[in-house]
């Protein structure tokens, strides 16, 4: 029987075991997420089948700079996380700080700016709801635009504060030097989650501030 | 062991390929390529622009290249899924209206 290190759970044979296992495990979970925000985006695409204007001039109102400048921050905290992983995998402990680091500030200020981008929309009155107010001959139905836009980024929001805490708890980690080229599992399958998040942001982009704008 | 390490290179060319695509997707939104109502032209070109980010994504910073072979099959059943869901709920969507018949959603 293979020697156990301190870091492999009893169940496993060894720390390739674990590993295979952890990133599976960790795969399965973000199936069910591809299904959850799957479904999202279905909703979206049925309802701008009947309403192409009303998406279109509820789009017009998202601010297409700040959408770029969020996807090349998200993008970006992407690299910083794979660096952060290879960090980990070669045992380079600063390195591992540095890209955690990184990633947890370029995360905060995707947040940041989409926070910007919702204060923006309360003052102009476009959150749905009593108090909605827009000009147009749509303007009732873009209140479906805006609620499907609210729902499906608010959500993506959420993941990414639930992924800036799981790096809060690497960085901690890491800073202990718990991480090494025998065991960088956690910063591995953080990683997962994160670079997902990043893709759901990759479709969230050009559907709501790109493709609806026409119509 | 795991995987291999990633070269430094790779990783920082894969970063300039998102943004070029980025830039790609944005610089086209601006111009009506056509394609009816709905311009789909449009549609289409953004959908796959998107898909190779996250292609490029998914197989280099997710590491699903180097990953075992039950990675793959993992990763492709979420796409089909994926593909189910909306193959299926817009084939309905999108065919309404194709024959005129008297139905309720249908006057």
């Amino acid at each position: 029987m293979a020697e156990h290190s301190s870091h492999v759970a009893h169940q496993f044979d060894d720390s390739t075991q674990q590993y295979e296992a952890s990133t599976l495990g960790m795969w399965a979970f973000l199936l069910t997420e591809i299904m959850f925000f799957g479904g999202l985006f279905a909703g979206f695409f049925v309802y701008i089948l009947g309403h192409a204007q009303a998406f279109a001039e509820g789009s017009r109102h998202l601010d297409i700079a700040l959408g770029t400048v969020n996807t090349v921050v998200l993008l970006g905290s992407s690299l910083t996380m794979a660096l952060a992983v290879r960090s980990a995998q070669q045992g380079h402990r600063n390195g591992q700080l540095l890209f955690l680091g990184l990633t947890v500030i370029l995360g905060s200020v995707f947040l940041g700016i989409k926070g910007l981008e919702y204060a923006h929309k309360f003052a102009q009155h476009l959150v749905p709801g009593p108090g909605f107010r827009m000009e147009g001959p749509h303007a009732q139905s873009a209140q479906l635009f805006f609620s499907f836009y609210f729902a499906m980024t608010g959500v993506h929001a959420l993941h990414m504060v639930v992924g800036i805490g799981l790096l809060a708890w690497l960085f901690v980690n890491a800073w202990r030097g718990k991480y090494t080229e025998a065991y960088f599992t956690p910063v591995e399958v953080s990683g997962l989650y994160w670079h997902f998040v990043d893709v759901v942001w990759i479709f969230l982009f050009p559907t709501l501030y790109l493709v609806a704008r026409h119509g | 062991m795991t995987h291999p390490t990633v070269p430094l290179r790779l990783y920082l060319g894969i970063f300039a390929a998102l943004i070029l695509l980025t830039g790609l997707t944005v610089a086209v939104a601006f111009f009506d390529l056509g394609g009816g109502r709905l311009h789909l032209v449009n549609a289409a070109v953004a959908i796959t622009i998107a898909l190779a980010k996250a292609l490029l994504v998914i197989l280099y910073f997710m590491h699903v290249r180097y990953s075992s072979r039950l990675i793959w099959i993992f990763v492709g059943a979420g796409g089909f899924w994926l593909l189910i869901l909306f193959v299926f709920t817009l084939a309905d969507f999108l065919s309404r209206g194709w024959v005129p018949l008297p139905l309720p959603w249908n006057p």
